[in-house]
């Protein structure tokens, strides 16, 4: 299964060694993880998304993040409502006179051309990973040149941290 | 250029002092009384200020050395042991004392030296990677980048390195770091966010463990060094005997309940007893305190715990339903949550018909070896060492079938007399490890139980016996092999003993002498047993080159990949 895991930890040299590092040691896949600045300074938010096989698998991970002395925080945001977005810059292998018929193809998925050259162009586009493999598929007959991705960051939907945080307290001492 | 700067450091007129002088400040603050290392380039300004800092130095022949000495003294004495490395290759020794520690959950805080901030990352001379390095093998560890952070960063050290579920913090500091001037001020409180151990138990899971024990018919506890850690034995018997429910100990859990209480069944595991295998795969309850079902314990976990239930209490929330699934998960403080078990009220189950089988278990199935009426049994030498110690001593072993011999036939009946490397197994662990284990505890008799094999990692460290007049008594149990290997082999792979065999091995009795301490053999019941009596009456350390029944296998066994209910060779 796929969890959204949400950490905020010390903006120290070394944290995100200290966190790749715990995953390699364990045997945790990440499929993707980001890392930037908060609101707060001194702290970052890491995102990573992984895929476990159990949720003895998806508990250990939490745990072993949550025991990382930089880590402040640590949310399983998978089923919480939230926003996942991604950002992804594709360049697609198109002759001038096909550039009209991609312009359209793209616009259903907001997506827009952000470089050309005479044989090929850039598209951008952010949203769910869902919708950037929709799009990635879409171009694939054009030719995919290469391919970047920005790995998913997410973000909790309307109240406050606060209130999340309380009921992610009682949520971890029916666990434990 | 560094002359200068020390006479600058003591004579500073603005009240600063470079940052070994803060170090060695800091490491007074926190009262510590005994350092382990070695020098070299790189901490040459941390040992100009140890020269006349009054904190005692042990001076090992390697790095190894010293860091089991300081897991050895922190076994015994709790305390946080602290060590010193040069950069380079004198932390790259200092690795498998690291993991051993993280494994083990041993309180150290490790000093390396480092190559000049400016030069860092260049490759430079004895450059090496030390944060990376050792970032999965310590709980924490930190590069200083100013001599200003050097008072938080060990104030925090020594917090992180002692409390919660205790574990070795590294703390790599760059040469400059340690010439460069400033104030020292030491912080008297400690602030981490990312860091609050839970010690107290939620009290409904308590009542939670209370209930269960009510309704248990067969009830089990498996005791491991989180009580040890804790400092909760007592409280751990005074439980025990008031809901009458048998006890189990891990390896590292030895001595967290008395050897010869009736209630004890021994240890558990693939060399443990039968009766503390067979409760543990019999339970109805299995309550946990401070193990963390290392798989030497469970065995084939698809037979452990099969018909129990399972309350955890580990102070490492991450270890709770790790491997076992756990009913009743208790993060906390072992003795904390003993302490609140026993304001419960506390009724024990109907229990008298497991109480007696269990004890029929134990009668039936006792340990056992065969005597031959020539060669000195290893299992009889170890009863020997406990008969002439009264069970006194503290204990330190090496990996292997000594290892497992001792913990079955040296009963413990007091905590903190068991130093031995359970996670990691490291061999030469415990001559050096019994070095920290006199210097903590030096009114004790310890005895350093170790392999042939083992022996020969470590054994440079005999030159330290007579640097400190350490009263070490050294116990070779010689059976000329790579014991334990051996025995694996002669079960497992058809008596193929590849590179398990050492026929040719040092004149121990000269070897000793050598480095000028007493050394004596014995190769029968007789000679150990007047070898051992001169050894322990003799005031200074002695070395004693037991030369054991060869081929000695040890069980009972619970062979890979089995059960803990299918153990071998129970019976003669
Ligand atoms: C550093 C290290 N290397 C290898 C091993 C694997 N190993 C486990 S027990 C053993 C044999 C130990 O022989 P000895 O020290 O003579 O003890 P014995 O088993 O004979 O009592 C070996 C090689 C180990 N545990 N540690």
């Amino acid at each position: 299964m796929r969890r959204v895991i949400s950490v905020i930890v010390n903006d120290q040299m070394g944290v995100l060694n200290r966190i790749t590092g715990l995953f390699l040691r364990r045997g945790f896949n990440i499929d993707s993880i980001t890392v930037g600045k908060t609101e707060k300074p001194g702290l970052s938010r890491i995102t990573i998304v992984v895929h476990v096989d159990d949720e003895r698998t998806n508990e250990q991970i939490l745990k072993q993040l949550h025991k990382q002395i930089d880590v402040i925080k640590v949310v399983d945001i998978t089923n919480h409502p939230s926003v996942e977005r991604e950002l992804a810059m594709i360049k697609v292998l198109s002759p001038v006179q096909r550039r009209a018929e991609l312009t359209n193809l793209i616009e259903p998925f907001r997506a827009s051309i952000i470089d050309v050259s005479l044989e090929s162009v850039t598209i951008q586009a952010t949203g769910n990973p869902e919708k950037i493999e929709a799009l990635i598929e879409l171009l694939q007959p054009y030719g995919i040149k290469e391919l970047v991705r920005t790995g998913v960051t997410a973000i909790t939907r309307g109240s406050s941290e606060r209130e999340r945080e309380m009921r992610h307290k009682h949520e971890s001492l029916s666990v434990l | 250029m560094s002359t200068k700067m020390q006479t600058e450091a003591t004579a500073a007129p603005s009240g600063k002092i470079n940052g070994a002088h803060i170090l060695v400040e800091a490491l007074k603050a926190e009262g510590v009384e005994v350092i382990f290392g070695y020098p070299g380039g790189a901490v040459l300004t941390i040992y100009d200020a140890l020269y006349d800092a009054g904190i005692r130095h042990v001076l090992t022949r390697h790095e190894q050395g010293a860091i089991h000495a300081a897991e050895g003294y922190a076994r015994v004495t709790g305390k946080t042991g602290v060590v010193i490395a040069t950069s380079g290759p004198g932390i790259t020794n200092m690795i498998t004392g690291l993991t051993d520690a993280m494994m083990d959950s041993l309180p150290l805080v490790v000093i390396s030296g480092q190559v000049n901030t400016n030069v860092m990352g260049t490759d430079a001379f004895q450059e090496a990677p030390t944060v990376g390095i050792t970032m999965p093998i310590t709980k924490h560890n930190y590069q200083v980048t100013s001599t200003r952070d050097l008072p938080r960063i060990i104030k925090e050290a020594f917090h992180i390195a002692g409390t919660g579920r205790p574990g070795p913090v590294l703390i790599d500091i760059p040469k400059n770091i340690t010439n460069e001037l400033d104030t020292f001020e030491y912080p008297e409180k400690v602030f981490l966010r990312g860091y609050q151990p839970t010690v107290v138990p939620n009290r409904m899971q308590i009542q939670k463990i209370a209930e269960a024990i009510k309704e248990a018919k067969k009830p089990v506890i498996l005791a491991g060094a989180g009580v040890l850690h804790a400092r909760a034995h007592r409280e751990l018997k005074a439980f025990v005997e008031r809901v009458k429910i048998p006890v189990v100990n891990t390896l590292l859990g030895l001595g967290s309940f008395p050897g010869s209480h009736p209630l004890f069944l021994g240890m558990g595991g693939m060399h443990g007893t039968y009766a503390a295998n067979m409760a543990l795969y019999e339970a109805d309850l299995i309550i946990n305190f401070g193990a963390r079902f290392d798989d030497r314990l469970t065995g084939n976990l698809e037979h452990f715990a099969k018909f129990a239930k399972v309350a955890h209490v580990d102070i490492d929330p991450a270890e709770i339903g790790k491997v076992v699934d756990t009913d009743i998960p208790v993060v906390g403080d072992a003795r904390e949550a003993l302490k609140m078990l026993l304001e419960e009220e506390l009724v024990p189950g109907d229990t008298a018909e497991w109480l007696n089988h269990l004890e029929e278990l134990k009668r039936n199935y006792p340990l056992w070896y065969k005597e031959d009426g020539k060669t000195l049994k290893p299992q009889r030498l170890m009863e020997i060492i406990y008969e002439l110690t009264q069970g006194d001593a503290v204990i330190t072993t090496d990996v292997g079938q000594h290892q497992m011999w001792a913990a079955q036939y040296y009963s413990f009946e007091e905590p903190h007399r068991w130093v031995t490397s359970g996670g990691l197994g490291t061999m030469g662990f415990g001559f050096p490890s019994a070095i920290g284990a006199q210097i903590g505890a030096p009114d004790k008799m310890v005895v350093a139980i170790v392999g042939d094999a083992g022996f020969q990692m470590t054994m440079q460290e005999l030159a330290v016996l007579k640097d400190y007049n350490l009263p070490i008594k050294v116990v070779i149990v010689n059976n000329h092999a790579l014991g334990m290997v051996r025995q694996w082999q002669e079960l497992f792979y058809n008596q193929r003993y590849s590179e398990s065999l050492i026929p040719n091995q040092p004149d121990y009795v000269k070897l000793a002498e050598s480095y000028g301490i007493k050394g004596l053999t014995a190769q029968n019941e007789e000679e150990a047993r007047k070898a051992l009596t001169e050894a322990f009456s003799t005031p200074g350390a002695v070395l004693v080159d037991c030369r054991v029944t060869p081929f000695e296998n040890v069980f009972p066994m619970v062979a890979p990949g089995k059960g803990i209910h299918e153990m071998e060779g129970v019976k003669p």
